[in-house]
């Protein structure tokens, strides 16, 4: 029988109730929303904590994907099975909907939280690389008051983000750039496991020209990887299966996966060159209206 | 730590550990043992109950964090004595052997009927995609949702157990 090791129990009811309990108790307290990976670490004493501080109440509060002009804001409370749903996410961002189809399952989607997932900061965790190609940012609020940290600010290597002992990570905000699509691949060894690759597409094209790409890639580095080259690489030229081509190539070359249980580190690159040419590909597509 | 919650539409307070999970509570500190507990790492779906209308894996879901929420297990299916209609699939289409895995498929495909009450082949995979079953090889648990989504309809028309689709 697996159980935590013993902890108080205590529930917020709002962010900055969470923000004192949390200043109070230091680094032996730690939040807990969905629960789906701290508690299985728990168990296995891979994490150890004295208290636990359920902010699931504040769903209400922090459980919001808003749309404006410039910006999509989504509340760390939003739960996968929202973001799957959400036909504004679908419209604008559907690399979205392709990765939460293939998140765990829908009963541990019913639970867990973009928040909860971006501060797990496994290496493998898929809206890591969602976030990343969309270039967003995250919203950490503490005492004394907000922060806004890019995706590459926030990761500081497997299992440790920017967000400190008395810090919550509230928010996610996601620039909107008009003409662009997105799109997300994946290969897991069975459905609903962590990724061997996972990878991100999101284009931008103007009068037939790429404008901007950008490419994130999971579990091949110690965190969520942008590849800065493919972008470069890819701007001002006309999509086509070469540059997609060229694109896998550099992915392949930038990123750095070690062999593991999923995989050895010379099929962890193959992948990364094939999963960056699908999701660049579907991403244009979808900008042309070719495909959902 | 004292926790109230209401289980299958009962009100139910009891003292507990922080720690304890909601699957232990529902099955040993309330004796609701048709909630089984299986692989205590949310991967197979034994232990999925309804929590506030959402099924849930309950190996992993704190008890206290289903503190002041509702809770529905397998035991909530039946009402005054009679069978659900997905219970009544299950049974009509061999939709378990051994059973282990019965109560948890039983309430998300409960789940899935209630959104959608004729889901497709796909659908109904789709819902059952976080849960295990060694036995049936989910053939027969999709003709038994395909069965029940039809007897709430109105819709059925043959014996399920004759069919050989």
């Amino acid at each position: 029988m697996q159980v935590p090791a013993p902890f108080e129990y205590e529930r917020a009811t709002s962010v900055d109730h969470a923000i004192g309990l949390l200043s109070r108790r230091g680094s032996t307290a730690r939040l807990i929303a969905g629960g789906h990976s701290l508690l299985p670490m728990m168990k296995l004493r891979l994490a150890n904590f004295e208290y636990l501080i359920d902010i699931n109440d504040l769903h209400r509060e922090l459980g919001f994907i808003k749309v404006e002009p410039t910006l999509v804001r989504i509340g760390a409370m939003t739960r996968h099975r929202e973001l799957l749903e959400s036909d504004d996410l679908r419209r604008m961002f559907p690399i979205f909907n392709d990765a939460e189809r293939v998140i765990a399952d829908p009963l541990v989607r019913n639970r867990g939280t973009i928040g909860g997932a971006l501060c797990q900061a496994d290496p493998s965790e898929d809206l890591s690389a969602v976030c990343t190609t969309l270039d967003a940012t995250c919203v950490i609020r503490g005492p004394d008051g907000e922060r806004v940290v890019t995706m590459a600010e926030f990761y500081r290597g497997p299992y440790e983000t920017a967000v400190g002992a008395d810090e919550i990570l509230i928010e996610i905000r996601i620039p909107v750039w008009p003409n662009g699509s997105s799109a997300f691949e994946k290969l897991g060894r069975r459905a609903g496991d962590w990724a061997v690759v996972s990878c991100g597409a999101a284009v931008w094209l103007d009068d037939g020209l790429i404008t901007d790409a950008r490419v994130g890639l999971a579990a091949v580095g110690p965190n969520t990887t942008g590849i800065p080259a493919v972008s470069l690489a890819l701007q001002g030229r006309a999509p086509s299966e070469e540059l997609y081509a060229e694109a896998g190539e550099i992915a392949a070359r930038s990123c750095t996966p070690v062999t593991d249980q999923r995989g050895s580190a010379a099929y962890k690159r193959h992948l990364a060159a094939e999963l960056t040419r699908r999701a660049l590909r579907r991403a244009v597509a979808r900008i042309r209206g070719e495909e959902r | 730590m004292r926790v109230t919650m209401r289980v299958n539409g009962n009100d139910v307070t009891r003292e507990i550990e922080g720690r304890l999970l909601l699957v232990h509570f529902l099955r040993d500190h309330l004796g609701l043992t048709g909630t089984h507990w299986g692989c205590d790492t949310s991967n197979c779906g034994a232990c999925a109950v309804w929590l506030d209308g959402e099924p849930v894996k309950s190996c992993t879901v704190l008890a206290a964090m289903a503190g002041g929420h509702e809770v529905r297990t397998v035991e909530g299916l039946e009402r005054r004595g009679e069978l659900d209609a997905i219970q009544r699939g299950f049974m009509e289409c061999h939709g378990l052997q051994c059973g282990f895995c019965t109560p948890g498929m039983l309430m998300t495909t409960r789940a899935l009927l209630d959104r959608h009450p004729s889901p497709s082949e796909q659908e109904i995979r789709e819902a059952i995609s976080g849960q295990v079953c060694r036995c049936t090889g989910y053939a027969t648990i999709v003709r038994s949702v395909q069965w029940a989504a039809a007897e709430q309809a109105g819709t059925r028309t043959t014996i399920a157990a004759n069919e050989t689709s």
